[in-house]
């Protein structure tokens, strides 16, 4: 009983994180100015993340965690560096 | 003590993160206990001045009320996406805050309370003369937002930090 | 036989019912991100992922992996405190720089530039000794 239904939450929240990458994907191919598409490389990236850790409590192992944290930090670090390139036009001063 | 642990807070969460990496035992107890020593003569190499608080018993109650207001603008904000921004009628614009606030680490909660809450986003912070550039998402009334940021938050963070 | 079938029901329900509320929540921002106009308002959208969306799924994760293994499994929440230490960071630097770029363009619009501009060194988050 509990595993059908959390088997069925977890596929539909599998689904529904999915395509919320491809909307954020969307913005990052849409733009129409650079921020934006960072905007969406950022959402994109935390989304990514949260699909992970579905994906980890669907499967049972906790190894997914360990990946989310890695894409938590890229994406982080990514967002930073490309902001503030786009303060001062460089990245390290 | 305050030689050996010159930042009791930042140890004792960095312990406790530790634990929540790893299995509890007495060994990484101890390992963990090792790294957040070390971790805090770090930190006060590179920070001689650190936080101070003055009233840490207000923390608890600031954390509730920004627990439900994440939740509730959560919920404002989904529900202004749902309904195509009620028709088309809101308007969002931005808005100068006058900080009193100058504490370093209480401007950082700040930014995390205002960042946290959909419907807020932190644009720029003015140091010389305090005020704060935010960009809000429904401005349907500018006195009852500058009334949010400062009556609710900001007077009970200058209550917390010294 | 999967893992999931041994969860009590009683943690079941409340875990799904977080996965289904955070996976929506995120779903919601990102559609606010392709519908809303204007960068300033997308900037609000991806908020609802980054403050309830991923609440519910931590929370989710704990009480699954809690029950499962029979003790206590905290992990999640630093993907949690990670989440809400950094998006302030990224989100504050992202709007710094689209205010930059605007004033640069003369855009309609936007607030002036401060009498004094902070510079990178006085971002708050940054204590400069």
């Amino acid at each position: 009983m509990s595993g059908t239904i959390l088997t069925l939450a977890l596929d539909v929240a599998q689904i529904t994180l999915a395509l919320a990458a491809v909307l954020a994907g969307w913005r990052i191919l849409r733009g129409p100015r650079a921020q934006d598409r960072v905007l969406g490389l950022d959402t994109l990236y935390v989304t990514a993340m949260l699909l992970f850790l579905v994906t980890g409590l669907r499967y049972g192992s906790v190894f997914f965690f360990e990946t989310a944290m890695v894409i938590g930090v890229m994406g982080f670090v990514a967002t930073v560096a490309l902001a503030k390139f786009l303060i001062r036009g460089e990245v390290i001063e | 003590m305050s030689r050996l642990v010159p930042h009791p807070f930042l140890t004792l969460g960095l312990v406790l993160i530790w634990l929540m990496l790893t299995r509890f035992s007495l060994g990484h107890l101890l390992l963990g206990m090792l790294v957040a020593v070390i971790a805090g003569w770090a930190m006060s190499a590179l920070q001689p001045e650190r936080p101070r608080l003055r009233r840490g018993s207000a923390i608890p109650r600031l954390l509730g009320i920004v627990a439900w207001d994440i939740l509730r603008s959560n919920a404002a904000v989904a529900w202004l996406i749902l309904t195509g921004s009620r028709g088309g009628t809101r308007r969002s614009g931005f808005l100068h805050v006058p900080l009193r606030l100058r504490h370093p680490s209480a401007l950082a909660v700040l930014a995390i309370i205002v960042t946290a809450t959909p419907g807020t986003a932190w644009l720029e912070y003015d140091q010389e003369s305090g005020v704060l550039l935010l960009h809000v998402f429904d401005l349907v009334d500018k006195a009852q937002w500058l009334d949010l940021i400062q009556n609710r938050y900001e007077a009970r963070l200058l209550e917390i930090f010294e | 036989m999967s893992h999931l079938d041994t969860v009590p029901l009683w943690a079941a329900i409340p875990a799904a019912l977080l996965v289904l509320l955070g996976s929506g929540l995120t779903l919601l921002g990102t559609i606010g991100l392709v519908r809303l106009n204007g960068f300033y308002d997308r900037l609000h959208a991806p908020t609802l992922g980054t403050s309830w969306g991923t609440l519910g799924i931590v929370l989710a994760s704990v009480i699954l992996f809690s029950t499962l293994e029979h003790r206590p499994v905290l992990h999640d929440v630093l993907i949690g405190l990670f989440v809400t230490v950094t998006t302030p960071v990224t989100l504050m630097l992202l709007g710094r720089a689209a205010l930059h770029r605007d004033r640069a363009e003369q855009a309609p619009g936007v607030p002036p530039a401060m009498l004094h501009p902070p510079t990178s060194e006085q971002v708050p988050l940054e204590q400069s000794p």
